[in-house]
């Protein structure tokens, strides 16, 4: 069907320099380069590192992307690209380059939300998304559920982290255990060896009192102490780490809670669709029990493969193309990246 | 030829359409404003203005023309990454231009109307851009060239390398930020990277039609990052 919108989407919000192409819902290329390697050693993302790599990939992954496809930017309809949250250095690459493209090829662009850009993703694998739906969207800077009853103009937060993203505490306990940056595939590999009731971690705001007021908020800064203190103890001990059932017992804590209450939002509203999304959703474990707590009520639960959960640029793609089909208007030349956008807004 | 030149390696951020001819360099179109603060908001729009102004559509451009710097990163990216996909989609080479020798080029070689060199040694001059953190990015230059190499320092230091190297002026708004510690006569003008010396310093790549260059910015300073130190226990 050569009449859906051709979009090209740029995202560049932390590491990854992300270039990805679609044609309505259909994945055309997905073009990335990652600059985690330079990390790794900092335990974390350097923002002027990220921001230097992105600006040497740029034009590679572009051409990439555009190879990948078998098209030529003059074929695009729209540009989208990533304006927030995110690193501010590193957002404003791709914003300025985007509108570079655009300029130069004579295109709309439409600068959109990276957050609901992990939601969106998801119509590349399983076609339109139902409306409404709930997310639940768990990367290394947000953990959030959120109500999407029309994902072209804005998405209404239910709950969210009061303290660490799940990511960031894959990311953290895996430093406890000496397994690399980032955390989250070591973690996930290990604990497929370990038992996830070898030890009992808390469970953070599931207690009834916590439920009052954070029935759909998360937190994951006790479980890492916890994690850590118990570590901490068998160091001091002497005694020898068992990293595979600290690892299962840690990602079941994890993932127990994310399923436990993205389950309990789908109810509390109604809704039969769950869709998972951001880098955390790659975890074997959240989706397979996500799959098995939604069966039991009916509720379809929707995750894209691993390789399009983390960041890249057919995210961004797949967002534009729907903002493309919904008849939203594309944004201004002067977009500005914007570090802290509200989720309430999908683009500007 | 027409050519667009871009810069933001300072507050102005500078669009221009300039012609380059067999043996001269004419704008015919620039924009500038001064905003530290908003380079990637308002450099496409003044693309997109001076392109409208000179009347001349992306596709007529032969090359693109980028200040290279040195400048704090955030900013100067902004006009690399422009004129760098730019030059993607449109198919024409870009060239970089250090954005201190555009200065300096436009304060010793009469360029400008207020830059009167009277001979070699008098005519040398400190230019000087704002570097943040209480540092300025500097070199000397006389008759249109350098005469030091581009170097970030705290003006103190660069007072004193300006004396050694017999500079009787500076120019640039680093210069006059840090005029009273600097103790040389601060001229207003050139302040901010010009445009038609931006042009100037690459037309004769222009007229060959050089190969494209990679537009690597300036950086002249490491990135902040420090490996992180032992974690703290969580146990008294
Ligand atoms: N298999 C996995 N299991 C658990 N966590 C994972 C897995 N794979 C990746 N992650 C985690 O996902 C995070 C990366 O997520 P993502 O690529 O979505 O981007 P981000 O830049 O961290 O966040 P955001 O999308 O909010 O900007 C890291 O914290 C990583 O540890």
């Amino acid at each position: 069907m050569t009449d859906e919108p051709l979009v090209l989407g740029i995202e560049t919000s932390c590491d990854e320099t992300g270039i990805g192409i679609v044609r309505g819902h259909t994945l055309l290329a997905d073009a990335i380069a990652s600059s985690v390697d330079e990390h790794a050693r900092f335990g974390g993302v350097v923002p002027e590192v990220a921001s230097r790599a992105h600006l040497e990939a740029i034009v590679p992954t572009m051409q990439r992307a555009l190879d990948d496809a078998g098209v030529s930017l003059a074929d695009i309809d729209a540009i989208a690209v990533t304006a927030g949250p995110g690193l501010a250095g590193a957002l404003l690459v791709g914003v300025a380059a985007a509108k570079g493209y655009a300029l130069a090829a004579e295109k709309p662009i439409y600068g959109v939300n990276h957050l609901a850009a992990h939601v969106a993703v998801d119509t590349l694998e399983h076609g339109a998304l139902p409306e409404p739906a709930i997310a639940l969207l768990v990367s290394g800077g947000h953990s959030s559920l959120l109500l999407v009853d029309d994902l072209a103009h804005g998405v209404t937060p239910l709950g969210a982290t009061i303290d660490d993203a799940a990511g960031e505490a894959f990311d953290k306990v895996a430093r406890l255990l000496g397994l690399p940056f980032p955390g989250g595939p070591p973690i996930d590999r290990a604990a497929r060896e370990g038992d996830p009731e070898a030890i009992a971690f808390p469970r953070g705001l599931t207690a009834p009192k916590d439920l009052a007021a954070h029935r759909f908020d998360f937190s994951f800064s006790g479980l890492k102490t916890a994690v850590a203190r118990w570590v901490e103890a068998r160091q001091r001990a002497g005694e020898a780490l068992p990293v595979a059932d600290v690892a299962a017992s840690f990602q079941e804590a994890v993932c127990d809670v994310l399923t436990a209450k993205a389950i309990d939002a789908c109810r509390a509203q109604g809704i039969g669709t769950l869709v998972i999304g951001g880098g955390v959703a790659a975890n074997s474990r959240l989706r397979a029990l996500a799959e098995q707590r939604a069966e039991k009520y009916g509720i379809q639960v929707r995750v894209p493969r691993p390789k399009l959960c983390t960041d890249n640029g057919a995210m961004v793609a797949a967002l534009g193309s729907h903002l493309v089909a919904a008849g939203v208007a594309p944004s201004r030349l002067d977009l500005p990246a914007d570090s802290a956008m509200p989720l309430t807004i999908v683009s500007v | 030829m027409l050519v667009l030149v871009v810069d933001s390696s300072t507050p102005a951020v500078t669009a221009a359409v300039a012609e380059v001819t067999a043996d001269a360099v004419a704008l015919r179109a620039e924009r500038r404003s001064v905003d530290a603060r908003a380079h990637g908001e308002l450099l496409a729009p003044a693309v997109r203005e001076v392109l409208a102004e000179a009347g001349a559509g992306p596709g007529e451009l032969t090359a693109i023309v980028a200040g290279l710097g040195p400048g704090p990163f955030t900013g100067l990216r902004v006009g690399l990454v422009t004129a760098a996909s730019m030059g993607q989609v449109l198919g024409v080479p870009t060239y970089g231009v250090c954005s201190l020798d555009a200065l300096g080029l436009a304060a010793t070689r009469g360029l400008d109307a207020s830059a009167a060199p009277d001979g070699e040694a008098a005519g040398r001059v400190l230019v000087a851009t704002d570097a943040r953190r209480r540092e300025i990015y500097w070199g000397v230059y006389a008759a249109g060239r350098r005469v030091t190499e581009p170097a970030v320092d705290a003006p103190a230091a660069v007072a004193a390398r300006a004396a050694e190297f017999a500079a009787g002026a500076a120019v640039g708004e680093g210069a006059q930020r840090y005029a009273d510690v600097l103790a040389l006569p601060v001229r207003p003008e050139p302040c901010f990277p010009p445009a038609d010396a931006l042009a100037a310093l690459a037309a004769d790549r222009v007229r060959a039609g050089a190969p494209s260059e990679p537009l690597t910015p300036l950086y002249l300073r490491r990135p902040d990052a420090v490996a992180p130190t032992a974690r703290k226990p969580v146990l008294p």
